[in-house]
């Protein structure tokens, strides 16, 4: 397979580029923001997503959705990515579902439906401190009748305060440190003993502490096998950091998009700064290096999508990579825009802030590459 | 099983029975490159490899059947590179020719130049050689001042080139004449002629390598035939930039080593590494500030093995900007110089040493310091971010 998009890829993407720009440009995130929106994102415009198809890209046929890949989901993050749309695309459409595809038939039918009509909004709580430490989890599930009962806490988890689909990852037996031993649970929204606390974050999303105080759950709600929900978790965090990967390449690309637009705007010395070659040689290098990040990710979508078994290396790279190059093109995006990029009146900021959010989330650049030292043995 | 299924089988199987087992051994140093030509001497398994690979035109797997070529479609010519790589096969022929002057001539040359030159350079018996810059026109390569004078049936050319690569090996030379003075870029003419022509001479110009692979090369009165032309008279600057394109993606191959010698992969660079710094008792490397900047490497270097695979994907498709060949160039060679200050770091000592026969003559401190030119010859960094922010950014004119 080429790796470029097909022609109905790209079809796919210039919809969803017209449909986000149109419907939730930054001026949107803006919005939320100014209002000190306690959901984090539009629910009406979530439904819409869900009319255009989006929220069902990854459902398999057979389940009622579109049966496509991480290729198409990832063609939508980009562009919410580029206008820094609030919204729980990443973790329902792609995390949720990701998990959802290795579950039993009765939570299958339970969610699927709900996700692709754009009613349940899910959430992923996975880690439990500020580093992303996905085999320190501590969070127990003790058998408690003819299920579990969890106790402890999740951190950072995005829509965690407002989500109808919970995906925790526990323990059932086992240390923390070691991989054996985790479940993965689909939890109800308002299970008892749960408690959520939203905090806001600097690009002004929500991310919610989940205190679990013997939260019941029924065995059915198990996600696979009891005590080898590695194997799920994996794919689902591999998925998920396409996805961010995805959605950073939009962040990266808006900004630079904004960036060289301003290069050619702004004149001093009686020329536009773009004519500087000092500058000119950032820009360059930062092209290049987002070009290098946006294969990277796509090479891992491809991967994810034909089950390869390179694809959880590829999500690392991904991840590490646009990591990288994001945080050089909303730096450079500030920097370039002089003394006006420091206010909060223009957008580059907010690319900024939510670079850093994402760059963070399921891993940072520094953890990719220390997981791909390890996989690599040294 | 599709087509390219069945290819790929029937590709491994042939590799596998045909590729000598020294052929699938890690270059060494240098002298394990074949480049061909009537000087080479090669090693009897060179030799078969070569000549096994040639015979089915697989020294240049996409080129048609009538130049030499393989005539595989891209999609058959990926998956032969995959399978070589798998295998670990070395590439039977490097060469100029295979990479600069036979895309040139597939494009700008006539039925007979195509019929004569393109099945000796797919059989590596004739040497190329690039005369292009001159001490007064590097990076700006339209300034050349070497003269061809029009005398009807043929040119006589006089001047002096400069960083000639491997002259005094090369048997003809592919070259950049000015043929009027009226216009820079305008002005210019492209000859091939043969080394042995009266009037030609070279002397090497010994780098900090320890090698002499360049030369500077004069033009006394050297008689050119007039069907030693490629293209038309002073249309020669479109031959020269199109050829630059093909020369920019090959060294940009360096990104992933290619070129250099077999032991800059991030695996291989962490296991010399733990050679050299020893281990932690959980098994990794006892330098931890070493192995983050091995891993960051590996993260860069498998992106740009991504990149590479999309830029050839585009490029066969007719789908790559024109001027991509610049961002893969300044990429790829800015990552083999990390690269290689990386094999310094990881080796330690022993990557220092100049002549022992254990370093195989102080391959890797050689190969270091090869790679700094990876980001100025065939144009510096500098003039690729140049022409990545003028033609792909559209930036306004300094
Ligand atoms: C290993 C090696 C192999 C080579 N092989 C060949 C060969 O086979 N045939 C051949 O013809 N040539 C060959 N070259 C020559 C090579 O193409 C030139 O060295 C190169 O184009 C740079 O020219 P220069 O050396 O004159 O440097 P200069 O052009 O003098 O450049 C000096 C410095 O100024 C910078 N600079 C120049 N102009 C600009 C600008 N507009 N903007 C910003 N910075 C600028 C350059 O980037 C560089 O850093 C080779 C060179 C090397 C090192």
């Amino acid at each position: 397979m080429p790796l470029f998009l097909t022609e109905e890829q790209t079809m796919l993407r210039d919809s969803a580029r017209q449909f986000v720009g149109d419907t939730a440009p930054v001026a949107h995130l803006r919005g939320l923001r100014d209002a000190a929106d306690p959901v984090g994102f539009s629910p009406t415009l979530w439904k819409q997503f869900a009319e255009m198809g989006f929220a069902a890209i990854l459902i398999p046929e057979a389940d009622g959705g579109l049966g496509l890949g991480h290729v198409e989901a990832g063609v939508v993050l980009e562009e919410i990515g580029r206008n820094l749309t609030p919204s729980p695309f990443l973790s329902t459409a792609v995390g949720a579902v990701t998990a959802l595809r290795h579950a039993g038939q009765g939570l299958r039918s339970h969610w699927f439906g709900r996700i692709a009509q754009g009613e349940a909004v899910a959430a992923l709580a996975i880690d439990e401190s500020a580093k992303h430490r996905p085999e320190q989890i501590a969070l127990t599930a003790v058998r408690a009748g003819n299920g579990f009962a969890l106790s402890g806490t999740k951190r950072f988890v995005t829509h965690g305060h407002v989500a109808d689909l919970i995906i925790v990852a526990a323990r059932t037996e086992g240390q923390p440190g070691t991989r054996d031993g985790i479940t993965l649970f689909a939890l109800d929204k308002g299970a008892a003993g749960l408690s959520a606390r939203p905090e806001r974050l600097a690009d002004a999303s929500l991310a919610a502490t989940l205190e679990f105080d013997r939260v019941e759950l029924t065995a059915d709600q198990v996600i696979g096998e009891v005590g080898q929900g590695w194997a799920v978790l994996s794919a689902l965090l591999s998925a998920t950091r396409t996805a961010a990967s995805a959605e950073l390449l939009g962040v990266g690309g808006g900004a630079m998009d904004m960036t060289t637009a301003y290069l050619k705007d702004r004149k001093q010395f009686g020329v536009p700064i773009g004519s500087f070659q000092a500058l000119q040689h950032r820009a360059a290098h930062l092209y290049c290096e987002m070009e290098v990040a946006r294969a990277a990710v796509l090479k891992a979508q491809q991967l994810l999508d034909a089950g390869d078994a390179g694809a959880e290396r590829a999500a690392l790279v991904a991840k590490a990579m646009t990591g990288l190059a994001t945080t050089l093109a909303v730096q450079e995006g500030v920097q370039m825009h002089g003394g006006i990029g420091m206010t909060d009146e223009y957008d580059i900021g907010f690319f900024m802030k939510r670079a850093r959010v994402l760059a963070e989330a399921f891993g940072d650049a520094n953890w990719a590459a220390d997981s791909l030292a390890r996989m690599g043995g040294y | 099983m599709t087509d390219l299924d069945t290819f790929r089988a029937e590709t491994r199987a042939w590799l596998e029975e045909n590729c000598p087992p020294a052929m699938r051994q890690p270059i060494a140093s240098e002298d394990d490159v074949v480049w061909g030509g009537r000087k080479a001497k090669l090693t009897p398994d060179q030799r078969l490899w070569l000549d096994r690979m040639a015979a089915r035109g697989w020294t240049v797997p996409d080129w048609p059947v009538a130049y030499g070529g393989g005539g595989l479609s891209p999609e058959q010519t990926k998956i032969l590179r995959e399978e070589m790589a798998r295998l670990k096969c070395r590439s039977p022929l490097q060469s100029f020719g295979i990479s600069m002057l036979g895309p040139a001539l597939l494009k700008y040359g006539n039925e007979a130049q195509k019929l004569r030159f393109l099945p000796e350079i797919a059989r590596g018996e004739i040497r190329w050689c690039q005369g292009y810059s001159e001490p007064n026109a590097g990076s700006d390569l339209a300034g050349l001042q070497t003269w061809a004078e029009d005398r009807g049936d043929h040119f006589v050319v006089s001047g002096q080139k400069v960083w000639t690569s491997y002259a005094d090996k090369a048997d003809w030379i592919f070259c950049l004449v000015r043929t009027s003075r009226e216009a820079k870029q305008g002005g210019i003419s492209f000859l091939l002629f043969d080394m042995d022509s009266p009037g030609v001479s070279t002397k090497p110009i010994l780098l900090i390598s320890g090698y002499s692979p360049f030369c500077e090369t004069f033009f006394d009165n050297v008689k050119v035939p007039k069907d030693q032309l490629v293209h038309q008279v002073n249309k020669g600057w479109d031959v020269a930039k199109y050829l630059l394109g093909h020369e920019r993606e090959m060294i940009s191959g360096m990104g992933l080593g290619g070129g250099g010698l077999g032991s800059g992969g991030p695996a291989a660079l962490a296991e010399e590494a733990k050679r050299a710094a020893g281990v932690e008792a959980d098994g990794r490397l006892a330098d931890p500030l070493l192995r983050a900047q091995i891993a960051l490497f590996e993260v860069r270097e498998r992106a740009f093995r991504a990149m590479s695979e999309r830029f050839i994907d585009e490029l066969k498709h007719g789908r790559a900007h024109p001027a991509q060949p610049s961002m893969m160039k300044y990429y790829g060679t800015e990552l083999n110089k990390a690269r290689y200050e990386l094999v310094m770091a990881a080796g330690g000592a022993d990557a220092l040493e100049w002549e022992s026969e254990a370093s195989h003559g102080g391959a890797k401190a050689r190969a270091w310091l090869r790679t700094k030119a990876n980001s100025i010859e065939g144009g510096t960094s500098e003039i690729q971010l140049n022409i990545v922010a003028k033609h792909i950014l559209n930036l306004p004119g300094a």
